[in-house]
């Protein structure tokens, strides 16, 4: 084969991708064909979509020209380091991903498997056409791909209501956010007619345009990331797709719209003015704490992982905002910095909340329950997904030396060396933000052993949960690619800097390998050893070193075998699963100091029921405040249009007839 | 020992500070007393500083006036109204601590950034810390508004007349001896005139309460 | 190297003087100060026993425990600032091994499944999650006005600078005492010494552990405790640390940073005997006074540029 280039070679995967389905389509029933046939050919290829990104990330950029779509109106394509940086980490994720899925389909579910593997890759293509696309047609029409094929997916239980519900409220703010986008575009492209991007780049707008732009761009893209208050839907969708659409969506969909915010801020419109980067900053902080707060309170498993994930794309948005602040201010190293930071958590976030998905779908279909209130003490019942979800939940913790600290810890480093941006009002704030994003990083912390420790760990607190079988090996090959990937990350963050280096310099104009290749591929130094510097290899090797010390000192000085014996509970005698914690109760301190956040209604017993009940529903306040009032106002006018149709046939011939003879006057005059 | 002496001012800045935020975060009324001497203590140790590095003997007159008055004189009234109303302690401000507290950094984070061009324009010595002398007298009357009983909210008050001395040193070296004894005078009288409404107001709702306030009005 | 020998060594003898001055203060005979050797000595040669339930996780616990026990003892700068460890963790990574090891303890109480195993796992969360954001400002005070997160370098440049008094450091000193008290389960957070189910958060967390375990996992607090002294010295009383690795420089490091440790622990011991211990749900508030007290230290920095 003729040397080819990367983004040809990307094109012919995503070509083969669609191709699959097609082929799926045809025998819509078989199960076993679709699944150990068809996904596993589709996870090799997210491999060569990964490896080609990742060779493209230091070339410089293709173009390419498709001839799909109407005449005179072609798709342009264009890979740069942004779009190969975001083809790797979709690459790597969804071959994770479709292995999972190769185990995890199943029929009976709604949708027959054939045209979910339709469904599956069409949303895979979309995705990687969205971040290829090089003028505003493609991307919309690729963007619009992505929001149909994800709804499709989300409701392949189409027969629960509940379900059917929650894909309308999704498709409804997606497109919400996609009218936001196409008027952003039409912003941008300033009455040339021309949407190439590339023109749009050429494009000066005035101040006032090029603010509607971003707003717009922040409204649209902020939709799809599930920024508050626009965020509603995530928590309803995440739940209600099967966990590989879900890992999908969580991990790659939400970072194609970083993707985009990054592309439109940075790239299309060239200076960002000050207060932008605050907006974006104080959004996604908003986002995080609001994120965050809830995940520690929920009682299903996979809205806990969906609010995990609201929270974690705050955090992107605090460094994406962050940089926009330093840009703006023409401080282009500590703009890199904040990006590198955003970059590399948009990379483990992709990779620990695919595997936290998976593993709670896994769990799903070995004891089909959700709701967290019904499980726990299954890390004996199935080990491997219960160890391989430990590092996910570990990662999502931001503790060194997993993927998820070191993000956090170049994001905090960003903090310390701003102290001297020009309007000393910003410059207050920053401690402020520094402390928030520490709260956010406790919080998280504290969700996830709540997580992992009330499915994993414990007593059941169901008879059937011992009967639940370990996930198959698909499963397990997928589950254990996505923590090796989290935990290779983690330890070797200085290679996904050099890769994300080349995006930085792209973006800002500045980049940190330089800095962090005089240190050594050991040291991860950003600027200096003196200033900070950490090694998580040789932090994890001194922590094995020490806990191996200690093993073998202890096994030396006395080498007994472990007793087992009923539990100690300071000698309570009779104890059953039900009186470990709840994972209402583990959530219950957090629910007390953050009142203020939730729209809570109490159920509380009295001392004279015969049989005492306790209920606490939790919702947002969004709901109530936002959607419900604009539910209303639309609901009124619609009956108020509705007042049109009168159901008699001379009123509707009397409206034709009063059209002709405006329009008589009309032409006459 | 000059520069140790320049740097104690923002030592005592800080101190102050300080002590407006434990005021807020204090339910025993016993305890609010004590960190009000305190302040006083540290209002002291200022203005000698400050008219030591500047040598205007003035200052010294009227450290001494503050110690008599806030260290001595104003404490010993409070402890004297405490044993007899017998107060002891406070009831569920209006925010609980961490929302107070939250409340309070951003009129620190306010007051400081209102401080800083008009610092630039001082000439003092302790020009810097005018932010945190604002900031406290932001503070000290945030916690007159949050608190629900009578007590406090006098000690707030008073606080809030400690925090305005500090900004005057802070700003411009220390005001008139004139203007000071009137400020005196004008917070001693206030004073006086509050101890007595509390007698009042406890003979008639027999609490200290200030809800029961709420009763009069025009219904 | 050294200094692992040292913390590992000194560790239980600070715990010894504290809980030796504990006692004298309240009016008791007090215990030997090698009181805990004894203790550890005793444990090791006792049989193990676990619960039928128990995990591989609740028994690898002890080990990691203390395993980023050892290691945060060996970065920070209690005898010199040569070490050769500091490069690859630095003040922000301390507190994320701090993390590491609040969580797996947590998780392994979570393990057994019994009703004071998860109270304690969500006590310890909720005093961690406000903890340490409070003792990450903290260091952040530091770090701003020194211009480093290495703590190593943290200590040589506020050690060397011109007696200076940093009123940001006075705020950071006040939130860092009140964070070391609930860290380390001490009174006004937690009684160390209770056996009263409902009051325990760090005893909870030990209570299924037995023999070597247990050994390991006492240990471990003991380091933990000589960590957080050492930190609060390295930052608030950095003078007496040697600059170099060398034999003479040590021999004044080791008397300064003992006799640093017997002020530090008479003082813990007077604030746990001052102090009573506070309702559990006071304790967030208490932690957040800590924390907001930081982020104005933080902020009075940003003011006055000291």
């Amino acid at each position: 084969m003729d040397r080819m280039l990367d983004l040809d070679r990307i094109l012919t995967v995503i070509a083969i991708w669609v191709g699959i389905g097609c082929v799926a389509l045809v025998a819509p029933r078989r199960t076993r064909f679709v699944a150990h046939g068809l996904f596993p050919l589709s996870a090799l290829l997210s491999l060569a979509l990964a490896a080609s990104a990742v060779h493209g990330l230091f070339m410089p950029p293709h173009s390419a020209v498709l001839l799909v779509g109407l005449p005179g109106l072609p798709f342009h394509l264009r890979m740069d380091s942004l779009s190969a940086f975001f083809l790797a980490v979709t690459g790597v994720t969804s071959a994770g991903t479709s292995i999972f899925s190769a185990g995890y389909v199943r029929k009976g579910e709604g949708t027959a498997p054939g045209l979910q593997c339709l469904q599956y890759h069409l949303f895979l293509a979309a995705m990687a056409l969205v971040v290829l696309a090089d003028d505003a047609y493609a991307f919309m029409v690729a963007w619009e791909g992505m929001a149909l094929a994800s709804f499709f997916l989300v409701t392949a239980n189409h027969r629960v209501p509940s379900i059917r519900r929650a894909g309308y409220i999704y498709l409804l703010l997606a497109h919400i956010g996609a009218i936001a986008i196409l008027l952003c575009f039409g912003v941008l492209q300033a009455n040339t007619g021309d949407f190439t991007f590339v023109n749009l780049r050429a494009q000066s707008l005035p101040p006032f345009w090029a603010s509607t732009a971003f707003v717009l761009a922040v409204i649209g893209f902020g939709a799809k990331v599930g920024i508050v208050p626009l965020h509603v839907w995530l928590p309803e969708a995440h739940p209600a797709a099967p966990s590989p659409v879900s890992a999908l969506m969580s991990g790659i969909m939400l970072k194609t719209s970083a993707y985009a915010l990054l592309r439109v801020s940075f790239d299309l419109l060239h200076l960002p003015s000050w207060w932008w980067g605050a907006l974006v900053l104080g959004l996604g902080l908003l986002t995080a704490l609001y994120g965050v707060v809830f995940t520690t309170v929920q009682t299903d498993m996979k809205r806990l992982l969906a609010f995990s994930s609201i929270e974690h794309m705050g955090l992107i948005f605090v460094s994406v905002g962050l940089a926009l602040m330093f840009r703006s201010y023409g401080m282009r190293a500590l703009a890199a910095l904040a990006l590198t930071a955003g970059l590399l958590h948009v990379a483990a976030h992709a990779l620990f909340k695919s595997l936290l998905f998976l593993a709670t779908g896994s769990v799903l279909h070995a004891t089909g329950e959700r709701n967290l209130g019904k499980l726990g003490g299954l890390i004996r019942y199935m080990p491997w997904v219960a160890w391989l979800s430990l590092v996910g939940a570990l990662a999502a913790s931001g503790l060194p030396p997993l993927a998820g600290f070191v993000s956090e810890w170049l994001l905090l480093q960003t903090f310390l060396f701003t102290t001297n941006l020009p309007t000393s009002f910003l410059n207050m704030l920053v401690p402020l933000v520094a402390a928030a994003v520490a709260l956010v990083a406790a919080l998280s912390a504290y969700a996830m052993v709540k997580f992992f420790g009330v499915i994993f760990l414990g007593q059941p607190r169901e008879e059937k949960l011992q009967h639940a079988r370990d996930a198959s090996r698909f499963e397990r090959i997928g589950l254990a690619w996505l923590a090796a990937a989290s935990i290779a990350l983690g330890l070797a963050p200085i290679l996904a800097i050099d890769g994300i280096d080349r995006v930085t310099r792209l973006l800002t104009g500045f980049g940190l390998a330089e800095t962090v290749h005089a240190n050594g591929w050991l040291l991860l130094a950003p600027t200096s050893i003196q200033r900070a510097s950490y090694s998580p290899i040789i932090f994890l090797l001194v922590v094995t070193a020490s806990i191996a010390f200690a093993a073998i000192v202890v096994r030396i000085l006395y080498s007994g075998r472990v007793r087992r014996a009923p539990a100690w509970d300071c000698g309570f005698p009779q104890q059953t699963a039900r009186m470990q914690d709840t994972s209402e109760g583990f959530g219950q301190p957090i629910r007390q100091i953050f009142e203020a956040f939730f729209w809570m209604r109490r159920d509380l017993p009295s001392a004279f029921d015969a049989r005492p009940r306790y209920r606490v529903v939790i919702e947002d306040r969004f709901w109530h405040w936002i959607y419900q009032p604009v539910q209303h106002a639309v609901d009124r006018a619609a009956r108020l249009a509705g007042r049109v149709q009168q159901g008699r046939i001379s009123i509707y011939l009397l409206y034709s007839f009063v059209t002709l003879v405006v329009m008589l006057l009309l032409v006459g005059r | 020992m000059v520069a140790l002496l320049t740097q104690a001012i923002n030592l005592f800045a800080a101190i102050l500070l300080m002590l407006a935020f434990a005021m807020i975060t204090q339910r025993r009324v016993l305890n609010l007393v004590h960190l009000f001497t305190a302040q006083g203590l540290t209002l002291v140790a200022a203005t000698l500083d400050v008219g030591y590095l500047t040598a205007q003997h003035h200052l010294y007159v009227s450290a001494g006036a503050t110690f008599l008055l806030k260290v001595v004189v104003l404490p010993i009234l409070l402890h004297r109204l405490i044993n007899r109303l017998q107060v002891r302690w406070d009831v569920e401000p209006l925010l609980n601590t961490p929302l107070t507290m939250l409340a309070g950094i951003l009129l620190v984070v306010f007051a400081f950034n209102l401080a800083s061009p008009i610092a630039a324009l001082s000439s003092s010595i302790a020009r810097s810390t005018l932010g945190i002398a604002l900031a406290s007298v932001l503070l000290s009357f945030m916690m007159m508004i949050t608190r629900a009983k009578a007590l406090p909210q006098v000690i707030g008050f008073l606080s809030m007349e400690n925090s305005l001395f500090f900004a005057a040193t802070a700003a411009t070296n220390g005001m008139p001896m004139l203007v000071e004894l009137g400020i005196a005078l004008d917070v001693l009288m206030g004073f006086l005139i509050l101890g007595v409404f509390m007698f009042q107001i406890r003979e008639q709702f027999d609490s200290l309460d200030i809800h029961h306030l709420e009763r009069l009005r025009e219904d | 190297m050294l200094q692992f020998a040292v913390a590992l060594a000194a560790a239980p003898l600070l715990t010894g003087w504290v809980n030796q001055w504990r006692a004298r203060l309240q009016n008791k005979k007090a215990p030997s100060l090698l009181q805990p050797y004894h203790a550890l000595r005793k444990l090791l040669y006792k049989e193990p026993v676990a619960a039928e339930s128990a995990s591989p996780l609740f028994l690898a616990t002890p080990y990691i425990v203390f395993g980023c026990m050892l290691l945060a003892c060996g970065i920070v700068p209690a005898l010199s600032t040569d070490l050769p460890l500091a490069p690859a963790a630095d003040a922000i990574a301390l507190v994320g091994l701090f993390a590491v090891a609040r969580v797996f303890i947590s998780l392994a109480a979570m393990d057994v499944g019994t009703a004071f195993g998860t109270m304690g796992a969500r006590r310890e969360m909720l005093i961690g999650f406000l903890a340490e954001p409070a003792l990450l400002m903290a260091l952040f005070s530091a770090s701003l006005i020194t211009h480093s997160t290495s703590l190593p370098a943290i200590v040589q440049k506020m050690a060397h600078s011109r007696l200076e008094i940093f009123p940001s450091m006075a705020f950071a000193g006040i939130a860092f005492t009140i964070v070391s008290l609930a860290e380390n389960a001490r009174v006004p957070v937690d009684n160390p010494a209770t056996h009263l189910e409902l009051t325990m958060v760090h005893e909870a967390l030990t209570l299924e552990y037995s023999a070597r375990h247990l050994a390991l996992l006492e240990w471990a607090a003991s380091l933990k405790l000589f960590a957080y002294s050492c930190i609060g010295l390295a930052l608030f009383f950095p003078w007496g640390v040697a600059e170099v690795d060398a034999p003479l420089a040590l021999a004044y490091s080791v008397p300064a940073l003992a006799l640093k440790l017997a002020i530090g622990g008479f003082l813990l011991a007077l604030i746990e005997t001052v102090s009573a211990k506070m309702r559990i749900f006071r304790v967030p508030e208490f932690l957040a006074t800590a924390f907001l007290l930081a982020v104005i230290g933080l902020l009075v920095h940003e003011l006055l540029g000291a």
